[in-house]
C-alpha cells in the first residue's frame, strides 16, 4: 500500500507540473497585455516596459515557466496588482469557503444516495425501486443553479427559515452552518441522484457474481453479504466518480456561489476573468488544479486500500 | 435401507421466458443415501445446475418449483421458509462451485471469508482462524496460517478450487454438492482435485451430490451414476450399472463418444446427431426420440415408463428387458 501511496503520488506531481506549464503557456498566447489592462488606456510605452520588467514578462518564455513552477511549489502565486495583496492569500481565503461547500455537498449526497442505490439494486423491479430510481433522474435533470434559485425562494424568502445570500459571520460556526444548508442542498442534490443509480447499477452487477452465489451457498446473512461482500466492491465506480467530481466542483460551484452570493474560488475566476486579472486568474487556475488532481489522487487511495488488486496495478 | 441425504421425487422445474415457460426438469427422482458419492452427467443445458439450485432454492429469479418434493435428512425443504433453509445452507448443505476463479470474493482475505463462514459457531475469531489453516492444510495448501491473509487473486486457479473445497468441509456439512469443480481446471489438476475429494470423502464421510459432464470423472469418484438428458433423469444406477451394462440408448451413445474409449485412430469424433428438443413445446413421448437409432411408432406417442433392471438400476426405455 505504501509503495503504491509513492508511486500515486509521484504521478500526481507529473500531472500537476505539466498542468501548470499548459496553463501559463495558455494565458501566454491569449491575446491582451496584462501591463495593458493593470496600467490603463492612458499608459505610455515607457510605463508598460517598465511593468513588464516587474512582472517578469520580458524574459524568454521558458524561463517564464521554469520560474513560475518554482514560485507556485514555495506557495508564491505572485502578487495581485489590483489590490497589492499576495494572490496566495486571496485564493486560500476564497479556498475555505469553497471546500467546506463542496465537502458538505459531497457529503450528504453520499450519505442518503449511496443507501438508496443499495436499497434499489436489493429491492430491484419493485415499485419502491421505480420510485428512486424516477427521483434520482428527476434530480439529475434539473441544473442546480434552478435548484439554488427556487431554494432560495421557497426557505429564505417565503418561509423565512433560513439566510439568504452571504457565507455567514467568520467564527461563527452555528451562523455558518445555518449559511451553507441551502448552497449545499442545491449543489449535492443532484449528486444524490447520480450516486444513488450507479450504486444501484454496479451493485446489481455484483450481486449477480458467482462469488456472492458462493455466499448465498454458506447461508451467510443478508445484511453481511451486501454491505460487507457487495458494496466493498460495487462501490469502487463511485468512489472514482467522486473522485473527479470533487474536483470538477471545486471550480463548477460557481453557480451556487453566484445566487447565493456567496464568496469562493469559482466566483474568483469569474470575477478574476471579468476584469482581466491575469496574476489572480492563473492563480485560482493553479490552485483549483492541484486540489483537482489531489481529489482524484486520494479516490485513487481509496480504491487502492478496497481492493487489493488495484493496489498491485500501477 | 437406511434414510437418504437427499431424497427428491418428481421435482418439475420450470422457467418463465418471453417465449414461453420452459421445462427445465420434469419428474426428476432422485436419492443421495448417507456417505456416498451420487453422479449426474449430462449434456449442457440437460438441467443438472437447476437440480442444484431448486435444492439450495438459489435459484433464477424467474424459476420455480412447479411439482415434487425434495426432502433433506426427513425434512421437507419445500416447506421451509428463506431464513429456515439459509439455516440449513453453509450447514448441513454446503457447496463447491464450477468456477474457481469466481467464486471468491476478490476483495476480501481467504481468512475473513473463511472465518465467516463459522459465523455461527461461537468460536473466538483466533479459534476460527486456526481452524481454517488447519482445513488448507489438509486440502494441500502449504504455509496455511499466512496464506490466511492472501487475497484470492494471489491463488492459482487448482489452488482457489482447493480453497473453495476447504470452506464447503470447514462447515462439516451432511451434504456436499460440487458443480463442475473440476471443468474450469487443466486435466492435471483436475486429477488432482479428484483425488484430493475422494480423499476427503472418505475422511469426512459426508454424501456428495456430484456434477460434471466429464464420464470419467464420474467413473473414478461415484458410487451411483444419474444420466440426465433434456431435463429428464433417463437412467441411473450404481456407477457398475452405467459403465458396464447401460440400458438407455442415450446413456450407450454417451459411452461412445467418450475419446478416451476409441482405440483405432480416426478422423472423425463420434457424435450423437441431433440436438436436444425445445423444452418451451416438448414432443410427446419419448425424449430422445429425435436422436434414438432404434426409434420406433410407439416413442413418437407414449413416454417411456421407468424400467427396472437391477436392484438400483433404472431406465426409462419402451424397449428394455427387466
Amino acid at each position: 500500500m505504501l509503495f503504491y501511496l509513492l508511486k500515486r503520488i509521484g504521478l500526481a506531481v507529473v500531472i500537476v507540473v505539466v498542468a501548470v506549464v499548459l496553463l501559463y503557456s495558455m494565458i501566454h498566447v491569449v491575446p491582451g497585455d496584462p501591463a495593458s489592462v493593470i496600467l490603463g488606456p492612458r499608459a505610455t510605452p515607457e510605463m508598460k516596459q517598465e511593468l513588464h520588467k516587474l512582472m517578469g514578462l520580458d524574459r524568454p518564455f521558458v524561463v517564464q515557466v521554469v520560474s513560475f513552477l518554482g514560485k507556485v511549489a514555495r506557495g508564491d502565486l505572485g502578487m495581485d496588482y489590483f489590490s497589492q495583496r499576495p494572490v496566495a492569500e486571496i485564493v486560500f481565503k476564497q479556498l475555505d469557503e469553497t471546500l467546506v461547500l463542496v465537502l458538505a455537498s459531497i457529503t450528504w449526497a453520499m450519505l442518503l444516495g449511496i443507501p438508496l442505490g443499495c436499497y434499489s439494486a436489493v429491492f430491484r423491479n419493485t415499485f419502491s425501486d421505480k420510485l428512486v430510481g424516477v427521483f434520482s433522474i428527476g434530480v439529475i435533470a434539473v441544473p442546480s443553479f434552478v435548484v439554488a434559485l427556487y431554494s432560495l425562494l421557497f426557505f429564505a424568502v417565503t418561509l423565512k427559515w433560513l439566510p439568504a445570500i452571504g457565507a455567514g459571520e467568520s467564527g461563527q460556526f452555528l451562523d455558518q452552518a445555518r449559511h451553507l444548508i441551502l448552497p449545499a442542498f442545491a449543489i449535492g442534490l443532484g449528486w444524490v441522484g447520480y450516486i444513488a443509480r450507479l450504486v444501484r447499477a454496479s451493485m446489481l452487477e455484483v450481486l449477480n457474481e458467482n462469488h456472492i452465489r458462493r455466499a448465498r451457498a454458506f447461508g451467510l446473512p443478508e445484511t453481511t453479504i451486501v454491505f460487507h461482500y457487495a458494496l466493498k466492491l460495487a462501490i469502487l465506480p463511485t468512489v472514482t466518480l467522486l473522485g473527479t467530481g470533487i474536483g470538477r466542483l471545486i471550480s463548477s460551484a460557481v453557480f451556487a456561489e453566484i445566487v447565493f452570493a456567496r464568496p469562493g474560488i469559482g466566483k474568483l475566476i469569474f470575477d478574476s476573468v471579468v476584469s482581466r486579472n491575469y496574476p489572480l486568474v492563473m492563480g485560482a487556475v493553479v490552485v483549483s488544479t492541484v486540489l483537482f488532481v489531489l481529489s482524484t489522487t486520494i479516490s485513487d487511495s481509496i480504491n487502492a486500500m478496497l481492493d487489493p488488486r488495484v493496489r498491485e496495478r500501477l | 435401507m437406511t434414510q437418504p441425504v437427499l431424497d427428491i421425487r418428481n421435482l418439475c422445474v420450470d422457467y418463465h421466458t418471453p417465449k414461453g415457460t420452459v421445462q427445465a426438469l420434469r419428474h426428476i427422482h432422485l436419492q443421495v443415501p448417507p456417505a456416498k458419492v451420487v453422479g449426474l452427467v449430462g449434456e449442457s443445458g440437460c438441467g443438472k445446475s437447476t437440480l442444484i439450485s431448486a435444492v439450495i432454492r438459489l435459484m433464477a429469479e424467474n424459476a420455480h418449483v412447479a411439482a415434487g418434493k425434495i426432502r433433506f435428512m426427513g425434512l421437507d425443504l419445500q416447506g421451509f421458509s428463506a431464513s429456515e433453509l439459509r439455516g440449513i445452507r453453509g450447514r448441513d448443505i454446503s457447496m463447491v462451485f464450477q468456477d474457481p476463479m469466481t467464486a471468491l470474493n476478490p476483495v476480501l482475505t481467504i481468512g475473513r471469508q473463511m472465518v465467516d463462514i463459522q459465523y455461527r459457531d461461537g468460536l473466538s475469531r483466533k479459534k476460527k482462524r486456526e481452524r481454517a489453516a488447519r482445513m488448507l492444510e489438509r486440502v494441500g495448501i502449504s504455509d496455511a496460517m499466512s496464506r490466511l491473509d492472501n487475497y484470492p487473486h494471489q491463488f492459482s486457479g487448482g489452488m482457489r478450487q482447493r480453497i473453495t473445497i476447504a470452506m464447503a468441509l470447514l462447515v462439516q456439512p451432511k451434504l456436499l454438492i460440487a458443480d463442475e469443480p473440476t471443468t474450469a481446471l487443466d486435466a492435471t489438476l483436475e486429477v488432482q482435485i479428484i483425488r484430493l475429494l475422494k480423499d476427503l470423502q472418505t475422511d469426512f464421510q459426508c454424501a456428495i451430490l456430484f456434477i460434471s459432464h466429464h464420464l470419467n470423472v464420474i467413473a473414478e469418484l461415484c458410487d451411483y451414476v444419474g444420466v440426465m438428458y433434456a431435463g429428464e433423469l433417463v437412467e441411473k444406477g450404481t456407477v457398475r450399472d452405467i459403465f458396464h451394462r447401460p440400458g438407455h440408448p442415450y446413456t450407450r451413445s454417451l459411452l461412445e463418444c467418450d475419446p478416451s474409449v476409441i482405440e483405432a485412430p480416426t478422423r472423425f469424433l463420434p457424435t450423437i446427431p441431433g440436438d436436444i428438443p425445445s423444452l418451451i413445446d416438448l414432443p410427446s413421448g419419448c425424449i430422445f426420440q429425435d436422436r434414438c437409432a432404434k426409434v420406433m411408432p410407439v416413442c413418437r406417442k407414449t413416454p417411456p415408463p421407468a424400467v427396472h433392471l437391477g436392484e438400483h438400476h433404472t431406465a426409462a426405455c419402451h424397449f428394455l428387458e427387466e
